[in-house]
């Protein structure tokens, strides 16, 4: 097999050299010039420019790249396969990354753990992964935002826009992390007036703007008059709900430009407060931190600026709510709290802060949504 | 609630159904000359990417179409050009065109993924009714009408004049065809390259007016799928027309059912447009026979 | 002797003479492609080379993309020597995977032997099964195999989905759905020493048994006599039917295979990582090799060798990552175009004795 694999190989080899005369390799140079460097790999599922969770990493990546002794090597659309692995490799093989942000949650097991038992020396730390002292290795750690609380603001922000008290989401697929976002957005507008309800659509992919464009389209037909979302790349959404002259709130990263007379607010990732705790680390020879987790007050997460479709009053309902949230100890899923089908899911008494281990396995629509999760 | 999922379905076969009427007639056009393009996909990507790039930089939605129908008409002629060659698989090209189409769009669609172009306006058919769901439904593209128009005009043209005969008899006997002294190639390069203009235009739509938007994710595999319309289609243009409409009409059903309250197996229901197209091949198929209507030169009816 | 004694080496040297001329000038025409956008060619081969081939490293990279490859071409080009076109392999991965975990399940407590043998012996049935159904329809219904296989991919898939995020999902699997896992022990390791994927060693073993059973079987033999002429099949009064439901069944459960493979040595569930294009690579793979089961393993590296040098190009180069699609379109087209270059240089014809 070998010999047959080099022959195939040497052929090509040979071709290119005819197509070219040889010189020496610059891409190279640049970087052995380099070694002093911290490298850090970002490692992204989708393109970089989705308007959306890829471009929020992408965006904090730009601001590292600008910083002294920070080089930054990136690559798009890598598959949650062992593709994935081989990228991971081939920036510390072959560029000399020493800390690597894998950013897409099924890059976590077992891609992300595989390589940092055969790299110890490396530092990983991967978005969104449940990071376990006792299961996983001391070179790997997770990070992740709490922004199931912008959410919570978007749904105020909403509650005030609507006129029929019909909300829509749109959301890729029943997961904790999105079941968090779609019942802070129910809880947060029920706050407000409990008598609005959320209707969900799931569209099964992350990415499918031609499914997207059609749910939203089927939530307007509905009398439907806000909408939010949780896919990828929120951008159809946001153009779809301006066309049809209904409200939108963003999620991700600053959608306002694609809708700029229905967009409200947006719930955005402010990933450069995470990236720069932890360059800061790495340059300082520091240990980095295992398990980050941040929400509005950490500045992991921030709001877009209020667009034009929000009123005065929303704008001062969410001002005074993000206020509370501020001040620090404050829970969205708190007791008595039911789901939709009528089963007590948060008992009187008992709250949830954000940063509560039981919600990242939140299996629930609560009361309020409409749709179900199976 | 039976009445929203049809108003749903309705809207969204208008919506929806566009593309696929301009490549199932792309397609349809190119089969008729006894030629299969399976890269139609990649045209359509491309002539989404080139239509939202022109209207981004002419200010122009309708430069942006005749941009996309050029771009196709150059990557069809390049692929009957190719097959015209002998020797040439012309299902293999289209494989190796759809990849070389789609690399390009997103090669160079990269700096008109964030820009909003304009795009075209929709006509308010629905302009007497009180009802803002069955006005949207009814807010069509004037594409729509375009595609229409060019399948009555296919159909006739391949009744009633010399051209379209000619590619029919191109289409059906090659023996036929060189006694008549016809030109075979240079038909086949016609129809191919004709045909790849009209599935730029259906990618024209995806970018200029339903969803509206450049982005490497876009197409949903309209473009191959559009090979099996044309087959359900029997190769007839008309029948193009109801093909891609009940196509897009059950690709409807799955949001509209979830927004009424039918949650359970949406995968499934996404799926609908699938199982459609799978059972009407099978209850129209002959078993062992060639399909009536098709083109007796073509490489996959053998 | 016949004064033409070279021919036969002649008509080899042919069938890779154009295919490398080809290769030549889509580099060439590449090449044109950078310097018109001011890049370097000379950079970019480089960095080709360094990405695919440069070092142990790479070639692992390189062989490790190419692995699952070679079981999905087979999907395509064993059905492909009867003149069918089957497209839909994705499914049979997908699906060849999912049931390989689920019929594994009972047994994860036992041996990992008889765990792999079972995901083994399932997953290549599920794979035959979902392709057969296609090759079913043309053979008995008369209905289209690459529309058929086409649609039921679509339809495979979102079984595949339906079911892996529902009534089969693990409820610990939270942010990713899943089934639940085989468990680590009876995991596939990598090929001893060199660290290379297990379903590597498999594919090539795929690849010459059907190899000999295509070009030294007498059924193989029948069915290139199909893929040449169908009527004239049926008028020798060769089982035309059963070879097509035979072709499409060993096409699929190759493909199957290499879902439960993925399984085994790579997830250790079945989910959605499944679904990532392998059966459609495959379709590229199969037309570039002309459905030879052997001439697959080259191009299976050529493509695999692509993929792990494309990541080098984006970040050295800050190419975008469709850079190697645009290459792998002009390397297709004109090695497809090259076909027509037979039997135009009279060198390689048959030379009448003097």
């Amino acid at each position: 097999m070998r010999p047959n694999d080099s022959k195939s190989a040497g052929t090509s080899r040979r071709a290119v050299l005819a197509g070219m005369t040889a010189t020496a390799a610059t891409a190279l140079a640049s970087n052995q010039a380099l070694a002093k460097d911290l490298v850090v790999g970002f490692i992204y599922v989708g393109a970089k420019d989705d308007y959306g969770y890829n471009q929020a990493h992408a965006e904090a990546a730009a601001i590292l790249k600008k910083m002294p002794g920070v080089k930054v090597v990136e690559e798009e659309k890598v598959p949650e396969t062992d593709d994935v692995s081989k990228t991971m490799e081939s920036m510390i093989k072959l560029d000399g990354a020493s800390l690597v942000f894998p950013t897409s949650f099924g890059y976590f097991d077992p891609y992300m753990l595989k390589m940092a038992a055969k790299y110890p020396k490396v530092e990983f730390r991967h978005c969104g992964g449940l990071w376990q002292k006792d299961k996983h290795p001391a070179n790997t750690g997770s990070y992740f935002g709490y922004i199931g609380m912008g959410q919570y603001l978007n749904g105020i922000a909403a509650a005030h826009a609507t006129k029929s008290k019909k909300l829509g989401f749109i959301a890729a697929k029943p997961i904790p992390q999105v079941l968090i976002n779609i019942n802070s957005f129910a809880l947060g507008a029920k706050s407000v007036d409990p008598s609005i309800t959320t209707k969900v659509i799931f569209t099964g992919e992350w990415s499918m703007p031609v499914k997207e464009a059609e749910a939203t389209n089927s939530l307007a037909d509905q009398g439907i008059d806000v909408v939010t979302c949780h896919v990828d790349g929120p951008k159809v959404i946001m153009e779809t709900a301006e066309r049809r002259g209904i409200f939108a709130c963003g999620y991700h990263a600053d959608q306002a430009k694609l809708a700029p007379k229905g967009y409200l607010t947006g719930a955005e990732w402010n990933w450069i407060t995470v990236y720069k705790q932890f360059i800061a680390d790495a340059q300082a020879g520091k240990p980095l931190p295992n398990f980050v987790r941040g929400g509005l007050t950490d500045k992991f997460v921030k709001m877009s600026p209020y667009g034009p479709g929000l009123n005065a009053a929303g704008r001062k309902a969410v001002d005074a709510a993000k206020a509370e949230i501020l001040k620090g100890g404050f829970a969205v899923f708190k007791g008595p709290l039911k789901d939709n089908k009528g089963n007590i899911v948060v008992p009187a008494g008992k709250s949830y802060p954000e940063t509560a281990v039981e919600l990242e396995s939140q299996n629930y629509l609560v009361e309020g949504v409409l749709g179900s999760i199976s | 609630m039976i009445d929203t999922v049809a108003l749903a379905m309705l809207g969204g076969s208008l919506r929806v159904s566009t593309p696929f009427l301009f490549v199932s007639l792309g397609e349809c056009l190119t089969e008729k000359a006894g030629r299969i393009n399976l890269g139609n996909e990649g045209v359509l990507v491309l002539g989404a990417m080139v239509a939202y790039a022109t209207s981004y930089e002419t200010g122009n939605p309708w430069a942006g179409i005749a941009a996309a129908a050029i771009a196709g008409l150059l990557l069809g002629g390049l692929h009957g050009a190719i097959c015209s060659l002998t020797r040439v698989n012309d299902v293999a090209m289209g494989i190796a065109l759809m990849l070389a189409g789609t690399g390009t769009a997103f090669f160079f669609g990269k700096p008109y993924v964030q820009p909003s172009a304009p795009l075209l306006p929709g006509i308010p058919l629905g302009f007497w009714s009180d009802s803002p769901q069955l006005r949207n439904a009814l807010n069509v593209c004037p594409l729509f009408f375009l595609g229409l128009l060019a399948a009555f005009v296919m159909h006739w043209g391949f009744r009633s004049t010399r051209m379209g005969l000619r590619i029919r008899i191109v289409g059906d006997s090659q023996d036929a065809a060189l006694a008549l002294g016809l030109p075979i190639n240079r038909t086949r390069l016609f129809a191919t390259a004709a045909g790849s203009a009209l599935a730029g235009i259906g990618g024209a739509f995806l970018s200029l007016y339903y969803p509206g938007s450049w982005n490497e994710g876009l197409s949903s595999g309209q473009g191959l799928m559009a090979v099996a319309l044309v087959v359900f289609a029997r190769w007839n243009p008309i029948n193009c027309i109801y093909a891609s409409l009940l196509f897009g009409a059950a690709g409807a059903l799955g949001p509209s059912l979830q927004t009424v309250g039918v949650t359970w197996g949406y995968y499934l229901f996404y799926a609908a447009p699938y199982v459609v197209t799978l059972t009407v091949l099978i209850l129209t198929a002959r078993g062992g026979t060639a399909l009536r209507g098709m083109p007796g030169q073509l490489s996959i009816g053998r | 002797m016949s004064a033409d004694a070279t021919y036969p080496l002649r008509r080899s040297l042919e069938a890779v003479f154009a295919p490398l001329l080809a290769l030549l000038g889509a580099l060439v025409l590449f090449s044109v492609f950078l310097v018109g956008l001011g890049q370097s060619p000379e950079d970019f081969f480089e960095l080709v080379w360094d990405g695919a081939f440069g070092s142990w490293f790479s070639m692992q990279n390189t062989l490790q993309r190419a692995a699952p490859l070679l079981l999905t071409a087979l999907c395509v080009a064993i059905p492909g020597q009867l003149g069918l076109v089957i497209i839909g392999g994705e499914a049979a991965v997908v699906l060849g995977g999912l049931a390989a975990t689920v019929c594994a399940l009972p047994f994860v407590n036992t041996s990992p032997i008889l765990v792999l043998a079972v995901m083994a012996v399932t997953g290549t049935a599920a794979g035959a099964l979902w392709i057969g159904i296609s090759g079913w329809l043309r053979a008995k219904r008369g209905v289209n195999e690459t529309i058929a296989s086409l649609v039921l991919a679509y339809i495979g898939l979102a079984l595949f989905n339906h079911l892996v995020e529902g009534v089969l999902r693990d409820p610990a699997s939270l942010n990713k759905p899943s089934t639940c896992g085989i468990g680590d022990a009876n995991m596939l390791d990598t090929v001893p020493w060199l660290e290379i994927h297990p379903g590597l060693p498999v594919g090539l073993l795929a690849c010459i048994g059907c190899w000999i059973f295509i070009y030294r079987t007498t059924t193989g033999f029948a069915s290139r006599v199909t893929g040449g002429n169908i009527r004239a099949a049926r008028l020798q009064g060769l089982p035309v039917s059963k070879l097509i439901l035979l072709a499409c069944a060993i096409g699929g459960g190759c493909a199957g295979l290499a879902g439960a493979i993925e399984v085994a040595a790579e997830y250790g569930r079945a989910n959605a990582s499944l679904n990532a294009g392998y059966g459609y690579t495959g379709i590229l793979i199969a037309f570039l090799a002309r459905f030879n089961p052997l001439t697959v393993i080259p191009m299976a590296v050529l493509l695999g060798g692509l993929g792990a040098a494309g990541g080098l190009l984006q970040r050295r180069m800050g190419l975008p990552d469709a850079t190697v699609q645009v290459l792998q379109g002009m390397i297709f087209i004109a090695i497809l175009a090259s076909d027509t270059l037979y039997g135009r240089f009279q060198w390689f014809q048959p030379r009448a004795a003097a």
